[in-house]
């Protein structure tokens, strides 16, 4: 088992005719995602990396019953594109895209949490469960199947989380990337109700970093209700206050979102925290040694 | 993006929220003409830096002197005009070093009544602009949120509505106003938040807002901050740009694509990712040392963006050792060490550099770096390369 994405996932691609949209779209084929189709308005009719190209997403759910899209679609156009999965009944909305203003973003939560759509992001890698799907921008070598879930609210650093893992023999489950904006469609505890359910996840890694308050409403409810190991990994300790550290979402304001917040909320709530981002791998054993000895 | 007081005041005025009289001067004439124009009584020389504090903060130069001062006749306007413009101002949020004043607003004065604040932000959690009132104005709204949360009131509303009716009511009631400044803050709220949704501020805060003792409101300070992402549809925004309050390397990796913020420590740092970058200061600061920066070359990482990186940092005189860290993903380590070398070569490095790759191509990427004679420390994991930058920062 694994969550949101399998080995039956039919993805398209909106943005496939854009160099990054078509970029990835190779990738995705090649580590053996089912991508049955892409979307670009004006370029219906086109194929692309050996995928129809349609004008709309209804139309391509229609001819690929496809259930699932990554979104690589420009900042300015992107929370339509978002909008426009949502309306076709898109299941999962991957959303790749970075410097999506936030009130259009604010829109589109308030669209996406009337429907039965789920968002991952945007701004983020995307979701990945190795061997079976990936939809995203992150390398797929480096992971490898196994226990462990991983969710994260940055890219590279998961990456290295997850070879961390993969050299320790620890696979995963299933690795997604939240995102690093202030506003993105799942969050920390979203994603644990869903591992919580799935049996082949033993234990979750979470990566978190400074801003918004996230990490703290994932310690509560690990706290109340989550039963499995947990370990996490907080960037941003020695991060200025007032200043935005890349991602729109990092940064410390009005005195709150800080690293140190973070830490103690996740230790009350007797998650293992990793000092170090060298630690993230070793973490999860600790933490996975913690239960099994409990 | 981050603009000055006069700015935000001009554009709330222009949008109908009611702002002081007032003009900017840059020289002590000016500020005398301007306090003459005002008409030649009560007014306010008020600092123009982006950072706030400026009643607490002081000039550097003249600890004596407050970065917002009140005048009532021309002597008093022409002193304070010359005590603050052209001299540093420190508070709370320049840091030690502080900002140089360029400009200063001169303001009529007004009867203050009541002091109240109101400021508008992104609700991340519940996905919605929310006003955050309080009958606490001009202190720090989360000192207030310590010291006294019942007095804080909050109404969010969704950007293509706007603020309703009834929500300005309950709030002008919670806040305890009279029947005649309740009647002009419905008005006054709706008109704020409307401003903050066509602009796409990030933060817009009025504090204090001011009853005045006619019953009137006046945004009597105004913080207005806009997001970058939503820049590309506010082109007239842009002229508020100053980049004399500005970073001149934060100004250049800007251009360049690159993320860059400037810190205090000697080791300068690049590295691929937002979250690895923030990682990276942290694990330097774990192994005993400090970081210079915080620098992201993103996903892309070509020979031109390392190049201009490394400019940066070794711009930066408090650089004692440069780490690069780079985890390859869909970028292949071998590009990278490609880029790094010919960045090296171009830039002329003066300190020690240490190298960390991991990832796509990285046992070649490490060869390619070995096999070129340079004088490059290569590190094989994450605490080895923080341990060997803060040896070489030290030695």
């Amino acid at each position: 088992m694994s969550i949101l994405v399998h080995r039956e996932t039919r993805v398209i691609c909106q943005g496939i005719t854009g160099k990054a949209g078509q970029f990835h779209t190779r990738q995705c084929l090649e580590y053996g995602t089912r991508v049955v189709g892409g979307v670009t308005p004006g370029r219906g009719g086109e194929t692309v990396e050996g995928v129809p190209v349609f004008d709309t997403v209804e139309e391509a759910v229609a001819k690929t019953g496809a259930d699932a899209t990554m979104i690589f679609v420009p900042p300015a156009f992107a929370a339509d594109a978002i909008l426009e999965a949502a309306d076709a009944g898109i299941r999962l909305i991957v959303a790749i895209t970075e410097g999506i203003p936030v009130l259009d973003m604010v829109r589109v939560a308030d669209v996406i949490r009337r429907s039965s759509s789920v968002l991952i992001g945007p701004n983020c890698p995307g979701i990945i469960t190795p061997g079976e799907c990936k939809i995203g921008i992150m390398p797929g070598y480096i992971h490898r199947r196994g226990p462990v879930g991983v969710i994260s609210r940055s890219g590279t650093l998961t990456y290295e989380a997850v070879w961390q893992l993969t050299q320790l023999g620890l696979g995963q489950s299933t690795c997604v990337g939240l995102g690093g904006d202030p506003i993105v469609g799942t969050s920390f505890v979203d994603l644990l109700r869903w591992f919580a359910d799935d049996p082949e996840t033993e234990a979750v890694l979470l990566i978190g970093e400074i801003g918004g308050t996230a990490e703290e409403e994932a310690a509560a409810y690990v706290r109340d209700s989550f039963r499995k190991p947990v370990a996490a990994f907080i960037a941003g300790r020695t991060a200025p206050p007032g200043k935005r550290m890349g991602h729109a979402g990092a940064i410390i304001a009005g005195g709150k979102g800080s690293a140190a917040e973070k830490i103690a909320a996740l230790q009350a709530a007797g998650i293992v925290i990793a000092e170090s981002p060298a630690d993230m791998g070793a973490a999860v054993q600790r933490a996975m040694a913690g239960a099994g000895a409990a | 993006m981050k603009i000055h007081e006069y700015q935000a005041k001009q554009v709330l005025r222009e949008a109908g929220v009611p702002v002081p009289r007032g003009m900017v001067a840059d020289t002590p004439q000016g500020v005398v003409n301007a306090f003459n124009a005002l008409g030649g009584e009560l007014a306010v020389v008020k600092a123009q830096i982006h950072a706030g504090g400026r009643g607490k903060g002081t000039i550097k130069e003249n600890p004596e002197q407050h970065g917002v001062q009140l005048v009532r006749n021309t002597e008093e306007a022409a002193r304070a005009a010359s005590a603050i413009l052209g001299h540093t101002l420190v508070t709370v949020q320049t840091g030690p070093q502080g900002q140089v004043v360029r400009r200063v607003l001169v303001e009529e004065g007004c009867r203050i009544a009541n002091e109240l604040y109101v400021g508008i932000v992104v609700d991340r959690g519940a996905a919605r602009p929310v006003l955050v009132a309080s009958s606490q104005g001009g202190m720090e709204i989360e000192q207030v949120a310590v010291t006294s949360p019942e007095s804080i009131f909050r109404e969010s509303f969704h950007p293509d509505a706007g603020l309703a009716s009834y929500q300005a009511r309950k709030l002008a009631r919670r806040l305890g106003l009279s029947a005649a400044a309740s009647r002009r803050a419905e008005p006054f709220l709706k008109n704020l938040c409307r401003v903050f949704v066509q602009r796409d501020c990030s933060l817009l805060e009025i504090n204090p807002l001011v009853v005045t003792a006619d019953e009137e409101l006046l945004a009597l300070d105004a913080k207005m901050t806009f997001d970058d992402n939503a820049l590309f549809r506010h082109p007239d925004l842009l002229a508020f740009r100053d980049l004399a309050e500005e970073q001149p390397a934060e100004i250049r990796a800007a251009e360049e694509g690159l993320s860059y913020v400037k810190l205090d420590g000697t080791i300068g740092c690049l590295v691929n990712g937002a979250g690895l970058a923030m990682s990276t200061m942290d694990l330097i600061q774990l192994h005993g040392g400090q970081p210079a920066n915080f620098l992201d070359v993103g996903g892309g990482a070509n020979v031109h963006q390392v190049t201009e990186a490394f400019r940066i940092l070794l711009g930066d005189s408090n650089v004692r050792a440069v780490l690069v860290n780079i985890f390859g993903g869909i970028m292949r380590c071998t590009t990278i060490a490609e880029a790094i070398l010919a960045a090296y070569r171009a830039v002329g490095f003066h300190v020690p550099l240490v190298v960390r790759l991991e990832g796509t191509e990285v046992e070649q990427g490490r060869k390619i770096l070995a096999e070129s004679g340079l004088q490059i420390i290569t590190a094989d994991s994450l605490t080895d390369a923080a341990r060997k930058v803060v040896a070489a920062a030290a030695g």
